[in-house]
């Protein structure tokens, strides 16, 4: 909340302002709400209809295999989830309809993922569907066809400040906050999206609602895969897409230590499947530090090395008006969080150029460990979202893998 | 909505027609199973019968050149997989199905099945740009692969734009190459005058609920020669062709809705014609770049199917807005997932993908008033206009 003192707002603490509705809820508007055929989107879709909204549900196929019944955990796209969108629907007494995004996915996320991890990073492709489809092509088709507001079933809240202009916040549940997968989104698409589950305090009150209002899917299990990987073998999956070619794998001062069947296998991190024959001197494991696909190199080295404090990223977003520091450049303290659900970290963060683009500088004031580029750096004054960026380099200030570069 | 709903999808399933619903009702306390040899069992064998021959007699075939059925996709089903079966016995090396690209689903996914599991080939025929049966394609496939077809089908009309082809003529040709002819007759049972009976027909399909029936119940018109291998089997009922206790009361609301669609054909066709016309001319004329599918020759097109394409818009965005306004219409073909593909039909006609998107069909029937028409006149250009608007706003945003 750019014109408010910062003194008045610790952090932590939620900044709402008295007219602070994240859309004028009085007024009747044309709602387009988002039902994946869980619990979440199904309460929220029923409290706008509750609320006196035209509502209408929509699920998004996005299988290019339309029709397959998946067993075990959940994910989109079956046939299951489209029926149980639908059953929700009923229920609520709102029509419903399966719009195809199907081409659109597979082009911005599925095939998106694939070319990442084909660049040596690690993207994340909720995040990305909730750039590209769920609040780009789902939002711009309501929009051109009459509809004021998008509604999902996610938890984070929307607020105004003073100026009426939409602020992005953390929801009231700390547990469930989806503010991090949500940090892509720009102010124009902020404009249009209703998020009721805000302010719930936990999910078992959402499936207990649920429950009261004889919705089918109130003890459906909540989705945690990636759904275009059904059985959760991320490797396995992209096995299959992406050539792996034999390449050394290098400790953290550019020794070589063996062979990797493929550096796209690996991602920073991870520990197993090294296969590395021979023990570090001294004796503890070793982790990947470092993918570098155009070497076809992978870079281990100790745990103590995962630890980073420097994050660069590129191709910053603003989840609503841009913080004053974009214009100067200074120095603000925020925080950082990596991934959904990991613990923010305090830093020191600037938007500044870096080769002629918009990036911004992270200086931890802790550390983080096992940061992968490609992935988001979510950027939080208090619980408000101020935008991310995607990281480019991640590196701890004692030891940076590009300096590696001249040694190999 | 500024109007009462509007239903323009009469090709998908039309209202139960008063006779129908009447048979129903009176009947619908019978107890007894035809296939039992006590008097209510009696009774109700009596009444399948009769229905039978009403229906059997509406139709123009004989009573024992027709079997029930629960619709018209068991009734091609049965026809194609059973008779592709019984030749292949008889000649293993028939294993040629003749066919066009604008088949229903219930005889295209057959076929493609038979392809895929049972070792058959597909011939498929190439149709005019107005939908209608390349002829000349047609004899040149049967005189080139004739004795190795096991089967050859034909729709009699078009579901999604409402082609009528000329049966009687595919018929003639495919009895002097010696190669049974299905027609899936769903579409025009009641609707245009046919001849079940033609010269060289082996089978054909109708449903109930297209005239009038219940959904539920179906026949395939089979004729005395053919022997189909079937593909139920139990208690031997329908020349032991097709088992399963009978649906009493299904048969006789459907013959009574036979009896009523076929004795009134002529002046409903007429009714349902001129009103369709006027939904014709009024789109053309009110939402720019329409374009009518089908034959210029109304008389080759079914009375009360109006398809177009609206070139831009896409069929399902169309379908949407239109459905919010109270009015309900059909891309024509739905998967189970409820994403409507690019019409098959259309593409079989040599459509763009692109184009076979963005396809509607209005379908009238008994009814339908011009007031129905007026409806979707007054909505459709905005439903059009959106639906052009939303397709680049879903397309992707430059990056
Ligand atoms: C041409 C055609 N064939 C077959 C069918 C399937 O008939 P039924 O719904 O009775 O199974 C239909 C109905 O959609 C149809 O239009």
């Amino acid at each position: 909340m750019e014109g408010a003192p910062r003194a008045a707002h610790p952090a932590g603490e939620r900044q709402r302002t008295p007219q602070a509705l994240q859309k004028d809820t009085t007024v009747a508007m044309k709602i387009l709400a988002a039902m994946s055929g869980g619990v979440d989107s199904a309460v929220a879709a029923a409290r706008a209809v509750e609320a006196g909204h035209e509502v209408v549900g929509v699920h998004l196929a996005l299988s290019r295999m339309p029709g397959t019944l998946r067993t075990g955990s959940r994910g989109c796209c079956t046939i299951e989830d489209s029926n149980d969108a639908f059953r929700a629907c009923d229920t609520l007494g709102i029509p419903f309809y399966v719009w195809d995004f199907s081409d659109r996915f597979k082009a911005d996320v599925v095939d998106n993922f694939i070319e990442e991890y084909q660049a040596g990073r690690t993207p994340n492709p909720c995040l990305r569907c909730n750039e590209k489809i769920k609040f780009e092509a789902l939002l711009d088709r309501a929009i051109a066809l009459g509809f004021d507001a998008v509604v999902t079933g996610h938890y984070a809240s929307v607020l105004r400040d003073e100026d009426g202009r939409v602020q992005l916040h953390r929801a009231a549940d700390d547990a469930k906050d989806q503010s991090y997968v949500l940090g892509v989104l720009r102010e124009d698409q902020l404009e249009h999206c209703w998020f009721p589950l805000a302010d719930t305090p936990s999910k078992a009150l959402v499936r207990a609602e649920a429950e009261e209002r004889g919705l089918g899917v109130a003890a459906k299990p909540d989705s945690h895969d990636i759904c275009f990987i059904p059985d959760g073998d991320t490797r396995g999956w992209l096995a299959e897409r992406i050539d792996l070619a034999p390449g050394r794998i290098v400790d953290q001062e550019g020794r070589d230590l063996g062979e990797h069947r493929g550096a796209h296998a690996f991602t920073v991190g991870q520990r197993k499947g090294l296969s590395i024959g021979h023990p570090a001197a001294d004796g503890k494991p070793r982790y990947v530090l470092q993918v570098r696909p155009k070497e076809n190199r992978v870079v281990v080295g100790p745990g103590e090395l995962l630890e980073v404090d420097r994050l660069v990223g590129i191709r910053p977003s603003h989840a609503g008006a841009p913080h004053p520091a974009v214009a100067t450049g200074e120095w603000i303290d925020a925080l950082v969080q990596v991934r959904a659900h990991a613990e923010p970290v305090p830093a020191r963060v600037r938007w500044n150029q870096r080769d002629g683009a918009p990036a911004v500088e992270a200086e931890l004031s802790g550390s983080l460990r096992g940061v992968a580029p490609g992935q988001s750096m979510v950027l939080y004054v208090g619980t408000r979202v101020l935008g991310q960026a995607t990281i480019a380099s991640a590196h701890s200030s004692a030891w940076n893998p590009d300096a590696l570069g001249a040694a190999l | 909505m500024s109007h009462a709903p509007v239903y323009l999808d009469h090709a998908a399933t039309t209202p139960l027609s008063e006779a129908a619903k009447a048979a129903m009702i009176e009947h619908l306390g019978l107890v007894g199973n035809p296939s039992s040899l006590h008097g209510p069992g009696r009774t109700a064998h009596r009444l399948v019968e009769e229905a039978r021959e009403r229906l059997a007699a509406a139709m123009g075939v004989h009573a024992s050149e027709l079997l029930f059925t629960s619709g018209g996709t068991e009734s091609d089903n049965l026809a194609l997989k059973g008779t592709y079966w019984a030749r292949r016995r008889l000649n293993p090396a028939a294993n040629g199905i003749l066919l066009t690209g604008a088949e229903h689903h219930a005889v295209l996914d057959t076929v493609q099945w038979l392809v895929e599991h049972e070792g058959a080939t597909a011939h498929v025929a190439p149709l005019t740009a107005d939908g209608l049966l390349d002829q000349a394609a047609w004899e040149a496939t049967l005189a080139d692969h004739g004795a190795t077809l096991a089967v050859s089908t034909l729709m009699w009309a078009n579901n999604e734009v409402g082609t009528v082809q000329d049966v009687p003529w595919a018929a003639a040709r495919s009895l002097a190459a010696g190669v049974p002819l299905h027609s899936d007759a769903v579409q025009a049972l009641g609707h245009v005058p046919i001849d079940l009976g033609t010269a060289g027909l082996a089978s054909a399909a109708v449903s109930a609920h297209k005239i009038g029936g219940p959904v539920g119940i179906g026949a395939l018109i089979l004729r005395r020669d053919q022997k189909p291998v079937p593909l139920q089997h139990g208690g031997g009922h329908e020349r032991s062709l097709r088992s399963g206790t009978l649906n009493v009361v299904g048969a006789l609301a459907f013959a009574a809705a036979a009896e009523a669609a076929l004795a009134g054909l002529e002046a409903e066709a007429a009714r349902v014609r001129a009103l369709r016309d006027v939904l014709v001319s009024g789109v053309l004329a009110g939402v720019e770049g329409a374009l009518l599918s089908g034959p210029a020759d109304a008389e080759r097109r079914l009375p009360g199917t109006a398809h177009f394409t609206f070139p831009g818009a896409e069929g399902d965005t169309i379908l949407f807005m239109l459905d919010m306004a109270g009015i309900a219409s059909s891309t024509g073909s739905a998967c189970t997932a409820g994403v409507a593909g690019p019409s098959h039909v259309l593409m079989s006609m040599g459509a763009s993908e692109a184009d076979a998107r963005c396809v509607q069909r209005f379908s009238l029937g008994a009814s339908s008033t011009p007031g129905d028409v007026d409806a979707l006149l007054a909505a459709l250009p905005g439903a059009v206009a959106a639906a052009r608007a939303a397709g680049p706003a879903a397309g992707r945003r430059d990056r």
